[in-house]
């Protein structure tokens, strides 16, 4: 196995109390796997400091073999991290495309560029446009974003990552507010995005389907700990993560 | 510089520091509980300094009558401004940038206003029965008013703590200052407490506007001298910090005494220069919690 | 969508030049041609402004600053040196434009919001003070008369020429930087500076480029004005200044790229009807920001083109 992500004992606390407490995996490169946990568990303060959006208090976070615990926001997203958010987070008053598009050009570096149109840059733009293609969103290119749907606007998210070529994209979950129907279309996409861009796939859910449908390996976090790690299976088994976390109705 | 010129130059400093902290106490307190920038909160305080002189120069009341109808005059002005205008665009998209403007639009409206009541000229107050003279302490002669006023301030400071610490409002102040919306929930009305709250800021600015009337004449235009000095002074302590005012205004007090005795023609830049080193060294403010986000 | 923008973009043009082209022509008086000039340079100082506050959304209150410097530049090495170094001038306003900007940037842009606003008029109100007071080099409240453009530049109509060549490619330049890469950045940052920050981008790094090109801007609008007044004040640096370019900029639409220009024409014509006839000016334009901002937030080019689409979507419901 080749770690792509590797967490050592990572802490955080706010004010005295544990959002984080010693956590440490692995995640294998070109893997797809999730975090699931109670609400407060603290699952997105986990993708903020591996994001650089917070400092841990102590413990390492690796990437591809290179020390990040440190570094800002900017210097991991530029070593290849990718990242879509819970609250979906996008440019809503930006055109669908030039909301990919930016990204695009900033994986370019060409966003201090100043005297050339952004429809110029052919090679922003195309790349745009594949990725609202594997979206589904191409025909909605020329809206304004805010004026997608909720689920739409997700996928946007998304894609704004995908922009950046991530070799890893850690999603915050993905179908919140989504119909059943939207769920099972996102869980699909998902998965067929994981495949198409190569990527390592790291996402947060509350959807149990989508959780033991795609993900090959499931990590529990429970009051900032830890609890369990292991396949689909192996999770569903767990006497400690049933009573913790998944109750009766899921077996 | 021998003791008794420091020592006078210094109490001077202490009186403007007062009344600095009295104007940037109030900014400081809507900008804190409500997220509301006033920027318009130096006209209040050149109401309250107009009213003074209109208590007292047309109406004959007495001085400290007058202070107390110009603090309320321009608390009830604020009321009406807050539950008027400003009230219209809470929660609205890019709610700073407009508040800054709808404030700047108060700070013309009123400067021509106060023109059109008042004139152009400036007006200038005696001071109050009893606090004309000086007072001879251990071979200091200190002007009697200058120590009023830094004991009225001694007493606000002491006042204003016990509230925010020990009643009810205090605390619900405190907790406004996190959150509007949690406050909602808490079954506390919210645009009631924050057209509260503006009064009081105001009515504390138009206190101050009155107090020192009798130290500083005053003219159209008074606002924008002041609200830059509380800026300084907020900028100094770090923004919606009750204590950090009240540093600030000293520091800033001080520093300009002592320029206005040592370099009087250049002594204004003084401010500015505090406010750059501040800038420098502690961009947050010296009293600002720090931002737990890291960015 | 994209053809619009074109029609529009054209139209502009079309008119900018028709309009301002022939007012050398049937001006009837030196005056209309100065209240010409002077929509020329105040439209192409908001619309600089504009793409601080309406694109990157940081409200600075202290543009004044670089257009007084601008015009300081070129008054006080006129009057030193002479006609001749009245163009040189210019060009050493807007470089210390970029290297104060840049200096005063680095302080200014580690606080935002509110605080850069406030700060940006703080250091506005000390370079009034400063030129205020040093009265045996700036000339103080007095400031400075009889500063004149050399040779024909000395010709009003063609130091018009000259100012609305300067404007045209400025505003060109402009409208090339908001759609190009920087320009979608900088939008984005006002929309949502922490996801810029996820695309691997500083913000404040990018909110000091802009920072320091529309403070250029401003400095060349202070150098072309000394030699459309013929002289300069103290108030160029007042923050009453910053203010009014504000409200041109509010009053024609920060969100539109041409509106702060329509709001200079708007405002400087307001202040030649009314202006002359009272002397309560700051009350109106008091009154005019209050409302723009309660009722009309988006401009009025804002407002009549979210009307225009109301009308078009209304008609095609119907048909």
């Amino acid at each position: 196995m080749q770690p792509i992500l590797e967490l050592d004992a990572v802490t955080k606390s706010f004010g005295g109390l544990r959002v984080t407490s010693g956590v440490s995996f692995s995640i294998e490169k070109g893997s797809i796997s999730a975090i699931i946990g109670p609400n407060g568990a603290g699952k997105t303060t986990l993708f903020n400091q591996i994001t650089g959006y917070l400092n841990p208090d102590h413990g390492r976070i690796v990437f591809e073999g290179e020390d990040i615990t440190r570094l800002s926001t900017r210097e991991i997203v530029a070593r290849g991290m990718g990242r879509a958010f819970q609250v979906t987070s996008f440019f809503p008053e930006e055109t669908v495309l030039d909301n990919i598009r930016v990204a695009c050009l900033s994986r370019l570096n060409m966003t201090r560029k100043t005297m050339k149109s952004v429809s110029e840059f052919t090679d922003a733009t195309d790349k745009a446009f594949s990725i609202l293609e594997s979206l589904g969103l191409d025909k909605q290119a020329d809206r304004q974003a805010f004026e997608l749907a909720h689920g739409d606007q997700k996928l946007l998210d998304i894609g704004i990552a995908l922009g950046l070529e991530p070799k890893m994209l850690l999603l915050d979950e993905p179908t919140s507010g989504m119909s059943p129907e939207e769920r099972l279309l996102t869980r699909n996409l998902i998965q067929k995005l994981w495949k198409e861009f190569n990527l390592t796939l790291l996402f947060i859910e509350h959807d149990m389907d989508t959780v033991f449908g795609i993900a090959q390996t499931v990590r529990v976090l429970q009051m900032g700990r830890l609890l369990a790690e292991g396949s689909p299976e192996e999770i569903r088994r767990n006497p400690e993560v049933i009573t913790a976390y998944l109750g009766e109705e899921v077996l | 510089m021998d003791l008794s010129f420091f020592i006078m130059q210094f109490l001077s400093g202490l009186t403007m520091a007062t009344l600095l902290f009295l104007v940037a106490s109030g900014l400081t307190l809507i900008f804190g509980v409500g997220k509301v920038f006033n920027f318009a909160h130096g006209s209040f305080y050149m109401i309250g300094a107009y009213l003074a002189y209109q208590a007292v120069s047309v109406w004959h009341a007495n001085f400290w009558i007058s202070v107390l109808i110009a603090a309320l005059g321009a608390g009830v002005f604020g009321m009406f401004a807050e539950a008027t205008f400003l009230r219209r665009i809470y929660g609205r998209a890019e709610e700073g940038g407009f508040q800054i403007l709808l404030t700047y639009s108060f700070i013309l409206v009123i400067d021509d206003l106060v023109k059109l009541i008042w004139g152009t000229e400036y007006k200038s107050l005696p001071r109050p029965l009893g606090f004309g003279g000086a007072v001879n302490i251990g071979g200091l002669t200190i002007p009697a008013y200058n120590l009023a006023i830094i004991a009225i301030g001694l007493v606000i400071v002491i006042l204003a703590w016990l509230i925010l610490s020990r009643t009810r409002s205090g605390r619900v102040a405190r907790a406004a200052a996190l959150d509007r919306e949690m406050l909602g929930s808490l079954g506390i009305n919210v645009p009631l407490t924050m057209t509260l709250v503006f009064g009081i800021a105001t009515a504390m600015g138009g206190f101050a506007g009155a107090l020192a009337a009798p130290l500083r004449s005053v003219s159209p235009g008074a606002g924008i001298e002041v609200i830059i000095d509380s800026l300084i002074v907020v900028v100094i302590g770090g923004m919606g910090n009750f204590w950090g005012a009240w540093l600030g205004a000293l520091i800033l007090g001080e520093v300009n005494a002592f320029a206005v005795s040592t370099v009087p023609d250049w002594a204004s830049l003084f401010n500015y220069l505090v406010m750059v080193l501040t800038l420098i060294f502690k961009p947050e403010g010296l009293f600002a919690s720090r931002e737990i986000r890291k960015v | 969508m994209k053809h619009r923008h074109r029609i529009k973009e054209v139209g502009f043009w079309a008119l900018f030049f028709l309009v301002f082209g022939l007012i050398p022509v049937f001006a009837k008086s030196e005056y209309h041609l100065v209240l010409a000039n002077h929509i020329l340079i105040w439209g192409m100082f908001a619309m600089a402004f504009n793409m601080l506050f309406g694109v990157t959304g940081m409200l600075s209150f202290g543009q004044a600053l670089y257009y007084g410097l601008g015009a300081y530049w070129v008054g006080l090495m006129v009057k030193t040196f002479g006609e001749a170094w009245f163009l040189p001038a210019i060009g050493f306003g807007v470089l210390s434009a970029v290297l104060l900007s840049m200096l005063i940037g680095l302080l200014v842009i580690r606080v935002s919001g509110v605080y850069f606003t406030v700060l940006t008029l703080a250091f506005g109100q000390l370079a009034w003070q400063i030129t205020f007071k040093w009265y045996h080099f700036t000339g103080g409240d007095d400031g400075i008369q009889g500063i004149m453009a050399p040779g024909i530049l000395g010709n009003h109509i063609v130091y018009y020429c000259f100012t609305l060549l300067l404007v045209a490619v400025s505003i060109w330049i402009l409208r090339r930087l908001v759609n190009s890469p920087l320009g979608l950045t900088l939008r984005c940052i006002r929309q949502n500076p922490d996801r810029v920050r996820f695309l691997g981008r500083r913000v404040r790094r990018n909110q000091l480029r802009i920072y320091v090109i529309s403070s250029s801007f401003a400095a060349l609008a202070g150098g072309l004005m000394s030699g459309v007044n013929n002289s300069i004040h103290p108030d160029m640096f007042y923050w009453t200044t910053s203010g009014e370019v504000i409200l041109m900029g509010v009053i024609g639409g920060i969100g539109q790229f041409f509106g702060p220009f329509i709001g200079a024409a708007v405002i400087i014509i307001i202040q030649d009807v009314v202006g002359a006839r009272t002397e309560y000016w700051s009350l109106i334009i008091g009154l005019v920001m209050m409302t723009m901002v309660l009722l009309l937030p988006r401009g009025l080019v804002g407002e009549i083109q979210a009307f225009m689409a109301r009308f078009k979507s209304g008609a095609g419901n119907r048909g």
